[in-house]
């Protein structure tokens, strides 16, 4: 089981779930798992997201692996000056 | 458009070019003469990135008309090293990391050479106010004030041993 | 003093790594040799010049060129007539925007708005012919700030702009383009269980980058629809996506090759001139230069956002963080994007809150679009956060650094923004600080002394390089990352360090878009960390392909070789060791060129913490300050170049105290720029500063082969509320407006002494 934790901006759309433990191998299927469960989160999702999987900050990370247990955040892509 | 014949002394070498006579001396510079060394920040003196020597003055070029500098003595960057030798400053900036974007530095070590030729051995305030019509947003000047008390240091050493032997 | 601690972790020693060799670009950089962006000149090229709008906020009724385009030496005019239109090709909304902002389509959003451009055999003659341009506008009511812009009525500027990120959707429009939030907590509890509770109101101006080079660009079309690009910019292969998307081309029919870059700072992330020269070009079948002036600068590129945030926080009596309650507006300019998103991120990030609500919103207004600088974000919410927090700490009596230490987040807390924090040195800056001769000292009689931290993300991202091993065994590597602060010296001192040869036999060039595979733009404090990766990639696999050769020299198995300081060694010590020189020399007969590229999406970027201190004079019958002295402590994660490391940050903490005292956007009732020069927007001079004193952090970064974390940005973070707090200590006043000037404070001086 992974724990999808949500930030706030994304509440609106998880019926103001903070977070769920779903099994899911890669990004790509948790993606999936959550539009089943609330739908149009995966476009918000696919827009402009990295991902931090264990705290690691992830950009482009559609096809990354989920190791099992591990804590997922969906964040805004980041730039910089 | 009208242009003017303009004699002078750049860099060493006896110099004429055709400028057009509302241009500026850094325009000439750039465009007919091809020191593209020069730069251009501001176009209005406040940045400092196009100052020359003007007989010796440091003077920002995109202040003077080009035919003001007839029969005067211009040194642009491309006149600070003696040949194959690097100016003690040019040397003191590559040693001391006082460059990053370099887009300012051609500036820098002008009016530093301007400073170092009238006061061998200034002190920090001195560097900074004879600086201040150089701006860098790099740096922070830190290194750059380092590097030219550096070579001032450099130059006297070398005068004094020179003097001994 | 600058101080490195070379081996604060027992982590390994190197030889070059760490070391101050002279940077490959150096040369050409005190000759006058480098080519900046304006630097080349091209046979038969014309020059270029932009016509801007004059108005903050206007129709544009009609645009005639025909006199402009009947003046002799004109070769090229165009409008936007001349670019696809975006919108009516159902383009992205963003492509759209950023379509606008090259050239007007229907409105002008701010003064300076491109409407045409023109090419001509002269600067002159295309400056007589943009004169020339005749465009009837139909003004319309402006918004300047987000004040102005969120208020009832208020005029839009994109007429079905609806709030993102409001739940419920608003049904009418507005200028909020968006909404970011970010909470956690019981906020009620938090401040329930705080001992003080402040709450203060805080604005910023929009700044500029302030790069000394302005934007500046050589097109050359041919007759193919196809184009080269010299440009002065970060990132050549984003520029090149950008331009091609805004001319409606393939971004491979376009070559672009980054010229030495003047400065950027995050203002040369995008783009502005590059379509308009392109297009100029295929329209005259000449090559084209553009060339901005320092008053099209101020007025059409960056700045970044001014600014209004609300902020309260609670703390216990012995000095536990509860509550933060954080609300902020950032000035987008004409477009969305201001970079309130990052800001919303960052803005408590340095601390373990257990409580907090912070919410931002993105606005337009009628000023020129936002662009990157420096920690995007960062340093406007830090100037509020970071005031608060030292007001919070005299309030309970308490050392600010030790309440900062208190509070710190440091590996396993989990950030504001979302993730667990790997290993970071926040507490290491806060110590570095404290433990500094700086802070050790008395305040000097007559002044006084701030403290303030900060964050920045840092990135990873796309990267490539190449490495090729010479006939003669010198190295050259190629990368595709434009250097805006010394990163060729940090690719150049990796591959001395990864060979085990000297620095001098390595060269580092940066290729165009058709040379080398795709790079990110140069920003997030991403190349050390990211290329470097690639580069370290390059050379490591060359090693192996090395040691191969060897084995295949000395007929033995390549298990028995490795490759020890420069050279091949056999495990047994019965072969004579083989040079890289030597083995170049035979590379024919061992399998060919030595060459290998690497490219990566690189991960593993590492956060960067610093913690900065101020000694400041206050001059109380002028208002003017001096800073006295200035000591900054940033983690590096592994210095690789130390002087180029403190040059970031001594760089950044100097525009920091230029944004605190003078710098500043000042727009006039009619909503046009009153300071769009050098001597009106007032940036520091050498005289203005004393030394920058450094203390370079290294607490590895364990997502990196030498623990880089990146450089470029954190240092901007911290000194506008360092300095708000220094003055405050010196004299009692708090300002909480940027920027902190002469007057202002003199104003609050003569308020306190008349109180």
């Amino acid at each position: 089981m992974i724990t999808v934790k949500f930030s706030a901006s994304l509440r609106d759309l998880t019926g103001g779930d903070e977070q769920i433990q779903v099994d899911a191998p890669t990004v790509r299927r948790l993606i999936k798992l959550l539009d089943e469960r609330y739908p149009g989160i995966s476009e918000r999702l696919s827009e402009s997201t990295s991902v931090a999987i264990n705290g690691e900050i992830l950009p482009d990370a559609l096809y990354e692996d989920i190791p099992d247990d591990a804590e997922v955040h969906f964040l805004a892509t980041l730039a910089g000056g | 458009m009208s242009r003017t014949h303009i004699n002078c002394t750049i860099n060493g070498d006896e110099t004429d070019f055709l400028s057009e006579s509302g241009g500026s001396l850094l325009n000439a510079l750039r465009d007919d003469v091809g020191l593209m060394g020069v730069k251009e920040g501001c176009g209005t003196g406040d940045c400092g990135a196009c100052s020359v020597l003007m007989d010796d003055r440091i003077t920002c070029a995109c202040l003077i008309f080009a035919p003001e500098v007839e029969g005067r003595t211009i040194v642009t960057i491309e006149g600070l090293a003696n040949a194959d030798e690097l100016h003690p400053l040019q040397q003191c900036f590559l040693e001391g990391a006082a460059l990053q974007c370099g887009i300012c530095t051609p500036g820098f070590l002008l009016a530093a050479k301007a400073l170092l030729d009238k006061n061998p051995d200034p002190t920090e305030t001195e560097v900074r106010y004879a600086l201040a019509g150089n701006l860098c947003r790099c740096t922070g000047y830190d290194k750059i004030i380092r590097a030219v008390l550096d070579a001032a240091e450099g130059i006297r050493a070398s005068a004094t041993s020179g003097d001994a032997a | 003093m600058t101080m490195i601690d070379e081996n604060p972790t027992g982590a390994p020693s190197y030889k070059w790594v760490g070391s101050r060799s002279i940077r490959p670009d150096g040369l050409d950089k005190v000759t006058g040799k480098a080519r900046f962006g304006a630097d080349l000149t091209l046979p038969g090229m014309l020059e270029g010049a932009v016509a801007r709008s004059p108005h903050a906020h206007a129709r544009i009724v009609s645009i005639d060129t025909s006199a402009a385009e009947a003046m002799p030496g004109v070769h090229a005019v165009i409008t936007a007539a001349d670019l696809p239109d975006l919108a009516e090709a159902g383009a992205k909304t963003d492509d759209v925007f950023m379509s606008e902002k090259i050239l007007a389509r229907g409105k002008v959003l701010w003064e300076g708005h491109p409407v045409a451009a023109v090419a001509a055999t002269s600067r002159e003659i295309a400056r007589a012919a943009v004169a020339a341009i005749e465009v009837v506008y139909e003004p319309l009511p402006h918004v300047l700030t987000v004040d102005e812009a969120l208020a009832d009525g208020a005029p839009l500027l994109h007429a079905e702009m609806i709030t993102r990120g409001v739940d419920p959707a608003p049904k009418t429009p507005s200028n909020a383009a968006s909404r970011v939030v970010h909470e956690r907590g019981d906020l009620d509890q938090g401040f329930a269980d705080a001992d003080v509770v402040l709450e203060r109101e805080y604005t910023t101006k929009p700044v500029h980058q302030g790069y000394i080079e302005p934007h500046a660009c050589v097109a050359d079309a041919g007759q193919d629809s196809r184009a080269n690009l010299f440009v002065s910019s970060q990132g050549h292969f984003s520029l090149r996506a950008m331009t091609a998307t805004t001319l409606g081309w393939p971004p491979s029919a376009l070559t672009v090759t980054a010229a030495e870059i003047g400065g950027g700072f995050g203002g040369k992330t995008t783009i502005y001139l590059e379509p308009l020269a392109v297009r100029l070009s295929s329209k005259a079948g000449r090559p084209v230069r553009l060339v901005m002036g320092r008053d099209e600068v101020f007025k059409a590129t960056g700045p970044t956002s001014g600014s209004r945030m609300k902020i309260k926080m609670g703390v216990t009596n012995d000095g536990k963080m509860t509550a933060a309650q954080v609300w902020m507006a950032f000035e987008a300019g004409a477009f969305p994007g201001s970079p309130v998103g990052a800001a919303s991120m960052t803005a408590i990030a340095c601390y373990d809150i257990p409580n907090f609500l912070v919410e931002g919103f993105d606005v337009v207004c009628n000023k020129p679009k936002v662009a990157a600088y420096r920690a995007p974000g960062a340093p406007i919410i830090a100037y509020g956060v970071e005031s608060i927090v030292d007001e919070l700490a005299r309030s309970i009596n308490m050392d600010p650094i030790d309440l900062r230490l208190a509070n710190a987040a440091v590996e396993g807390t989990q950030s504001s923004y979302g993730p667990v924090f790997p290993r970071i040195g926040f507490v290491e800056t806060l110590e570095a600080i404290r433990d500094s001769d700086h802070y050790r000292s008395p305040v000097p009689e007559g002044m006084g002394r701030g403290v303030a931290s900060g964050f920045w993300f840092n990135i990873g991202g796309n990267s490539t390089a190449t490495v090729h091993v010479n006939e003669d065994g010198n190295v050259n590597v190629i990368e595709g990352s434009p250097d805006i602060g010394g990163s060729r010296a940090s690719m150049a001192l990796f591959a001395a360090e990864e060979f085990g040869i000297s620095v001098d036999r390595i060269s580092v060039k940066i290729a165009d878009t058709q040379t080398i595979g795709f790079n990110d733009v140069t920003g997030g404090s991403r190349v050390t960390l990211a290329t470097g990766k690639v580069v370290i990639d390059c050379c490591r696999a060359i090693k192996e392909d090395l040691c191969r050769r060897a084995a295949k020299t000395w007929d033995c198995e390549i298990g028995d070789v490795e490759w020890v300081e420069g050279q091949a060694q056999h495990a047994s010590g019965t072969e004579t060791p083989l040079s890289l020189a030597e083995l170049a020399e035979t590379a024919p007969r061992t399998g060919g060129p030595i060459s290998v590229t690497k490219s990566d999406n690189v991960r593993g970027a590492g956060a960067a913490f610093t913690t900065q201190l101020v000694d400041l004079e206050v001059d109380e019958e002028t208002g003017v300050c001096r800073v006295a002295r200035y000591t900054t402590a940033q983690d590096a994660g592994k210095a690789i170049h130390p002087s180029y490391v403190e040059g970031q940050m001594q760089g950044g903490v100097a525009q920091g105290i230029g944004w605190a005292f003078n710098e500043e956007y000042i727009h006039n009732a009619d909503g046009t720029l009153d300071n769009a020069s050098f001597l009106d927007y007032r940036i520091p001079v050498a005289s203005d500063l004393p030394m920058i004193e450094t203390i370079v952090v290294e607490v590895p970064n364990p997502g990196h082969p030498y623990g880089v974390r990146g450089v470029g940005e954190a240092g901007i973070v911290p000194p506008m509320a360092a300095i708000g707090n220094a003055i405050e200590h010196g004299t009692g006043v708090r300002l909480n407006d940027l920027p902190m000037s002469p007057v202002r404070l003199l104003d609050a001086i003569n308020q306190r002494n008349d109180g």
